[in-house]
């Protein structure tokens, strides 16, 4: 109990990021040992580039959206529409009229499409919550219900193959053997943690999310802010669409099923309070290949869906309380 | 005290994601099935062709929300306008049990001649419809079973663990004596009976000639799932001779994977019978050899068989007066061989 107090007390002081090594040690730990079993189990398999490239590819649409997700939960929200709006993004971004823009402008309007469509739909939830005072649950489950409806009506509940091949070569390129989706993951990661840590953004997304009243105080645009944080989300959620019809090939009203939780769970084992106030992008970064690696590793040692279910479980636990073992540590 | 506030929010989230689950399945109910399907329905030749007295036959189905369910309902509807004598009671597509219900009483009370029924879960409608048996109306159970043989007058469904065993065949076929092949599959929501039922099939067809499933993922039958399993997947098994995916709607994604990937080593069959996979097939240009048909013909064949027993007549290939108690449909395997015969049943995915 003294130990729990003393760390959520301690964080806030300390939150910007001056700690976040010794925040973070207890997933690197966690991942090297998820690679050290990964090497003993499967060695080459799991060493050899192609592998790691799989990985990291895996890791990096959903990754995206985890990493839009950490701004909204340390802005003191939460958006369960995330999926939602991946499918949306994914299904507008792919159907005949915007292919057919697509054939004669360039692919980049899939691209301009589907984040436009996240976007829109982060800057409905943002209102919704910040203006219409619908707490972010309930807001972004009716978002998640209708936005997926959507989808579902646009699409016609077919799945829709994307022919442009401008899309695909751009997209599906491999600059230094690496797919162009991972560069994108890089970038998002570095131009997240830049505007969490060092931009008075981030500065306030901190403040909004610790206290929303003090900071309404101190002179921040409470609401304004928050819509902005939900846009944000939802601009990844349709960069994420992106990647994912990239990998695909397709959109389709069936894509980011459970990605809200995906996203959220990644985000919380990386050391970002649900409260709001305190926030990790490297943590959220850390958390997704945590998640990738598992079943990567499981899926090289063959084991059943139900075997990694548990071991999901187990692990997540075993992870958070590493982290706020080493965390208190290095508070004291 | 500082330490409540996260924890109730993970309850809450909890709470939220079980709702969230639920508004999903809601939001699902509203559409209407698809209705650019093969064209498959037939009145058939012979007597039983010759229009009898009009009968009304009740439909039920689960919510269209993926392209086999799709063709179900629509192919349903497309035989019933086929015959003169049907007059059909199209209840909306439904995965709410509680509504699928209700929808089954109204066709009691209103007394139709047959109810032709494909439950969201058998389970939960065996009881309506054992009621509706024993207010005289015949029940005709498509695709998933009821707990009660008292439930249905006649059952017609599809061969889960054929699928498998056709699949299998196939495999055991291509390898030839090869006992050293490199099998690897991938299934569908490993929880459900049905994916249970293919993988058994295809483990007990491989037994036969001496091969074993070396490496097995599961998906949950969507496009975006499929290339996730099968991503890693290729990574596990770097040499793969045969490759089953259950189900062709998330084989879009297993493709999109391979391609990715930029292996071609191996052959592939496919699950289910979608007209993308026959395309493919026909084609011949992408590892996807084969695919076995679960057949999206079944809620069609209900209607014809509702026709037939509310208007007491045989199924005339048949030496029997009665129409059969249950009639369970092939699997059969399709290949570049045979793809047209079955490309005018295929469904769009």
């Amino acid at each position: 109990m003294t130990g729990d107090t003393q760390t959520t007390e301690a964080a806030p002081a300390k939150r910007a990021g001056s700690m976040g090594v010794a925040r973070n040690l207890g997933l690197v730990v966690a991942l090297v040992i998820l690679c050290g079993v990964g090497l003993i189990t499967a060695g080459d398999r799991f060493a050899s580039t192609n592998n790691i490239i799989t990985v990291l590819s895996l890791a990096s649409a959903i990754g995206v959206v985890a990493i839009g997700m950490t701004f909204v939960i340390t802005g003191g929200g939460i958006d369960l529409s995330v999926g939602a709006i991946v499918a949306l993004a994914s299904v507008w971004a792919s159907t005949t009229g915007t292919q057919a823009m697509a054939e004669s402008v360039g692919w980049i309007v899939i691209v301009t499409t589907a984040i436009g469509v996240g976007i829109a739909c982060g800057v409905i939830n943002g209102l919704l919550i910040a203006y219409g005072k619908i707490v972010p649950f309930i807001a972004t489950l009716a978002m998640l219900a209708s936005a997926r409806g959507l989808a579902e009506i646009i699409a016609d509940r077919k799945t829709q193959i994307i022919r442009d091949q401008g899309f695909r070569d751009a997209l599906g390129a491999r600059p230094f053997g690496v797919p162009v989706i991972v560069y994108i993951f890089a970038i998002v990661v570095i131009v997240g943690w830049f505007l969490l840590n060092r931009t008075t953004f981030g500065r306030r997304t901190f403040a909004v999310g610790g206290n929303p009243e003090a900071a309404r105080l101190a002179g921040i645009k409470v609401q304004r802010h928050t819509v902005y944080l939900y846009a944000l989300l939802g601009a990844t959620c349709g960069l994420a669409a992106v990647m994912l019809m990239s990998r695909t090939q397709t959109g389709s009203s069936t894509h980011g099923l459970m990605w809200e939780l995906d996203a959220i769970a990644a985000v919380v084992i990386g050391g970002t309070l649900l409260s709001g106030g305190r926030g990790t992008v490297i943590g959220t970064l850390l958390g997704v290949l945590i998640f990738t690696t598992l079943t990567n590793v499981f899926t090289l040692n063959n084991l059943s869906t139900s075997v990694q279910a548990v071991a999901k479980g187990v692990i997540i636990v075993v992870a958070v309380l590493l982290q706020q073992r080493l965390a208190n540590r290095s508070s004291t | 005290m500082s330490t409540t506030t996260p924890r109730r929010r993970l309850l809450a989230l909890a709470g939220v994601a079980a709702a969230a689950s639920l508004a999903l399945t809601a939001c699902t109910n509203s559409s209407d099935g698809d209705d650019d399907t093969a064209n498959v329905s037939n009145t058939g030749s012979g007597d039983n062709a010759e229009a009898g007295d009009t009968v009304t036959i009740g439909f039920s189905a689960p919510a269209a929300d993926h392209g086999w369910m799709g063709a179900i309902s629509s192919a349903a509807v497309e035989q019933a306008e086929a015959f003169e004598d049907v007059e059909l009671v199209n209840a909306e597509g439904t995965n709410d049990v509680n509504l699928q219900i209700s929808q089954v009483e109204t066709f009691i009370n209103d007394k139709v001649d047959a109810i032709v029924l494909l439950p969201f879960d058998g389970a939960a409608m065996t009881d309506v419809a054992t009621r509706a048996m024993e207010a005289g109306i015949p029940v005709i159970n498509v695709d998933r079973e009821f707990d009660s043989p008292f439930a249905a007058r006649t059952t017609i469904l599809g061969d889960n663990y054929g699928m498998g065993v056709s699949a299998g065949r196939y495999v055991c076929e291509q390898a030839d004596g090869n006992t050293d092949a490199v099998v690897a599959e991938i299934a569908g929501i490993d929880s459900l009976p049905l994916t249970q039922d293919r993988s058994q099939g295809f483990a007990d067809a491989l037994e036969d000639c001496g091969l074993k499933v070396s490496n097995r993922v599961a998906a949950e039958f969507t496009v975006e799932s499929g290339e996730r399993a099968a991503a890693n997947l290729l990574q596990a098994a770097p040499k793969i001779d045969y490759l089953w995916n259950h189900d062709d709607d998330q084989g879009v994604g297993v493709l999109a994977a391979i391609e990715n990937a930029g292996r071609d080593e191996f052959v592939m069959i496919g699950g289910a019978g979608s007209a993308n996979v026959m395309r493919s097939i026909e084609a011949d240009d992408t590892v996807l050899k084969a695919t076995v048909i679960y057949p999206s013909t079944q809620g069609a064949d209900g209607i014809k068989l509702a026709r037939l027993i509310a208007q007491g007549k045989s199924m005339s290939d048949l030496a029997e007066v009665e129409v059969p108690r249950k009639i369970q449909l092939a699997a059969p395997i399709v290949t570049k061989d045979n793809v047209d015969q079955y490309m005018d049943s295929a469904f769009e995915s």
